[in-house]
């Protein structure tokens, strides 16, 4: 029989029974953080004293915190948390200490969770295997020959390692739904400007929203919920109320709308993938819910759009790298201008590189026009099908990601195949709109499938509602080969 | 249009790296793979259609995003210096600025 797992909702009522505490749920993640982090290489940072000093606080304060009161949580080291390192998985910025905390990192701690420490990441998030970090790949906890997933691939691995029950992740171009998927667990991406991005490392401006990892929907909606919302630091949150995600759970499905396009169901997905994703497809039919076609004829453009937009703002948002006032700085340069580019040089790892290269080309003059410009009218046109298949479903369901977990290295040599990984996550970021990745079984071979639903703007409420049900009727049995006991 | 070596060579200058030779002989096919791929886009005529401006939503752009003018604290000096590299009587210190003469007209 397999242990009940530590979820939220376990932690609270064991609390609310005087069967657990603050401190006695964070020593039991900082023990199982430092006995896997050599076999997973998930974490980059673990506050044992910082994280065992907060919990004790919690338990002294009666009625301290809120929903996630004595809940420990990992947080990728791309989102700023005060006393705590904050690297992005760069060399460029090893021993970086930020000065303040995100707005997230803020609200965390309003209600009561406890950080227990930084997850490891591609660097600046620019990956898909987690392979880029300059601290070494992570593992992925279900065979540690293969990758979690990036870039979030730390906070995933925790999650289903089973050392936390909740992390933050960010996604630009599906760095947690991909993650969530290759690893067996909930990802939720919300609405763009549902989250703070203040004090989140930038990367791609118009793209970027902190995002949440979870061993259940249910925990993963708890932490959204306590992290979304309005904040005067960051001008593109919006002033939309944030809906109660758990009251909405329940109910049966008669109604609902399931929109499926087929024409990326076909060439390129996993055979394995395919057979799991359609088995999700039947089972929202036996759940009451209505299949229908819909159609993202632009949904195919969706990783060149994104690989210029993308690379766009980056080129720009990495520019502040430049050894000045904080962060790495290379030794005895001549003059400032070496030491910017020996500086960025050095510090870099070959992928981000690559980005800059291929975003400063996409803006240089001359191009803008023909790369840019086109990027963001086709990007319009993504838009646009999403808000046509919204006026015939509730929810778009595809695969999350195109394949399982793949080795490590498989796919480092090629670029642009790693790339493709992204291929049914990368257009909910284009299009703003918010996307949660389910598990679905595991692959003959043994490794998790996950699908994802897209939801229109602000629409987190029902994407998760379906989720949940789903999740009710098909919980993933299986658990990893390494997890904290 | 192809990009070359050289291509790779002044973008990197542009972006303020330097780039050994054996990355200019991976990244240049890389950039150039790349490059193709997003070519695609051309199949695509957008000449009557709006470019998308950012990630906002239409609830986004409508929320004022201008916040009270109003003084408040700020990270002051000790703290804002605490990161620097090499940080000297209260500034940000860096290498000499002015470059040699050889090197001005690069400027």
């Amino acid at each position: 029989m397999t242990v009940p797992d530590r979820t939220i909702e376990l932690i609270t009522s064991e609390r609310n029974a005087g069967r657990t505490n603050a401190s006695a749920e964070a020593g039991r993640s900082l023990d199982a953080a430092r006995q896997l982090n050599d076999t997973l290489n998930a974490f980059l940072q673990i506050d044992r004293a910082g994280a065992l000093q907060r919990a004790g606080e919690l338990d002294r304060q009666e009625g301290a915190g809120g929903a996630l009161r004595g809940v420990p949580i990992a947080v990728k080291d791309n989102i700023c948390v005060r006393g705590m390192q904050a690297t992005c998985g760069s060399r460029i910025l090893a021993g970086y200490h930020p000065q303040y905390d995100a707005t997230v990192t803020e609200r965390l701690n309003a209600a009561g969770a406890v950080i227990v420490g930084k997850t490891n990441c591609d660097e600046f998030a620019m990956g898909s295997s987690n392979e880029n970090s300059a601290y070494g790949a992570v593992r992925n906890p279900w065979d540690t020959e293969r990758v979690p997933g990036g870039s979030s691939g730390g906070s995933a691995a925790a999650v289903a390692a089973r050392i936390v029950p909740v992390a933050l992740g960010s996604e630009t171009g599906g760095s947690v739904r991909q993650p969530a998927a290759l690893c067996g667990i909930v990802g939720v991406k919300p609405t763009y400007g549902r989250v703070s991005r203040y004090g989140l490392v930038a990367f791609g401006s118009s793209l970027d929203q902190v995002s949440v990892f979870g061993l259940t929907v249910r925990d993963a909606a708890l932490v959204l919920q306590a992290i979304a919302g309005r904040d005067e630091r960051d001008a593109t949150t919006a002033d939309v109320e944030v809906p109660d995600y758990v009251s909405g759970f329940g109910g049966d499905l008669k109604g609902a709308r399931i929109g499926v396009p087929r024409a990326l169901l076909g060439e390129g997905v996993d055979a394995d993938v395919r057979a799991r994703v359609e088995e999700a497809i039947n089972a929202y039919r036996e759940l009451g819910a209505e299949v229908v076609d819909v159609e993202l004829p632009h949904a195919k453009y969706s990783i060149a759009v994104y690989y210029i937009i993308a690379t766009a703002e980056a080129s720009s948002n990495l520019a502040r790298y430049d050894g000045v006032r904080y962060g790495f700085r290379a030794e005895d340069p001549k003059d400032l201008r070496e030491m910017y580019k020996r500086t960025r040089e050095e510090g870099f790892g070959a992928e981000v590189k690559r980005r800059i290269m291929l975003g400063t080309y996409v803006l240089s003059s001359g191009y803008y026009d023909a790369y840019y410009l086109k990027a963001q009218q086709v990007r319009t046109l993504i838009q646009r099908d999403f808000l046509n298949a919204f006026g015939k479903c509730d929810a778009v369901l595809t695969p999350t990601s195109p394949t399982p977990a793949f080795r490590l290295g498989e796919k480092t040599d090629d670029p642009l195949s790693m790339y493709l990984s992204d291929i049914y996550t990368c257009m909910a970021n284009l299009a703003g709109i918010p996307g949660v990745s389910v598990p679905c079984g595991l692959t003959p071979a043994g490794l998790p499938v996950g699908f994802q639903l897209m939801g229109p703007h602000w629409g987190e409420s029902d994407i998760l509602r379906l989720a949940h049900a789903y999740e009710q009727e098909h919980p993933l049995a299986e658990r990893p080969r390494v997890m904290a006991e | 249009m192809p990009i070359t070596e050289s291509d790779i060579q002044k973008i990197a200058a542009l972006a303020h790296l330097e780039i050994t030779d054996e990355e200019l002989r991976t990244l240049a096919p890389q950039v150039a793979s790349i490059v193709a791929y997003v070519e695609q886009l051309n199949e695509l005529d957008t000449s009557s259609v709006e470019p998308a401006t950012g990630g906002l939503t239409p609830e986004g752009e409508r929320t004022e995003a201008v916040r009270e003018d109003r003084t408040r604290p700020s990270l002051g000096q000790a703290l804002a210096l605490e990161q620097a590299p090499e940080p000297s009587h209260g500034h940000f210190r860096v290498p000499k600025v002015i470059a040699g003469s050889e090197e001005k007209e690069n400027f």
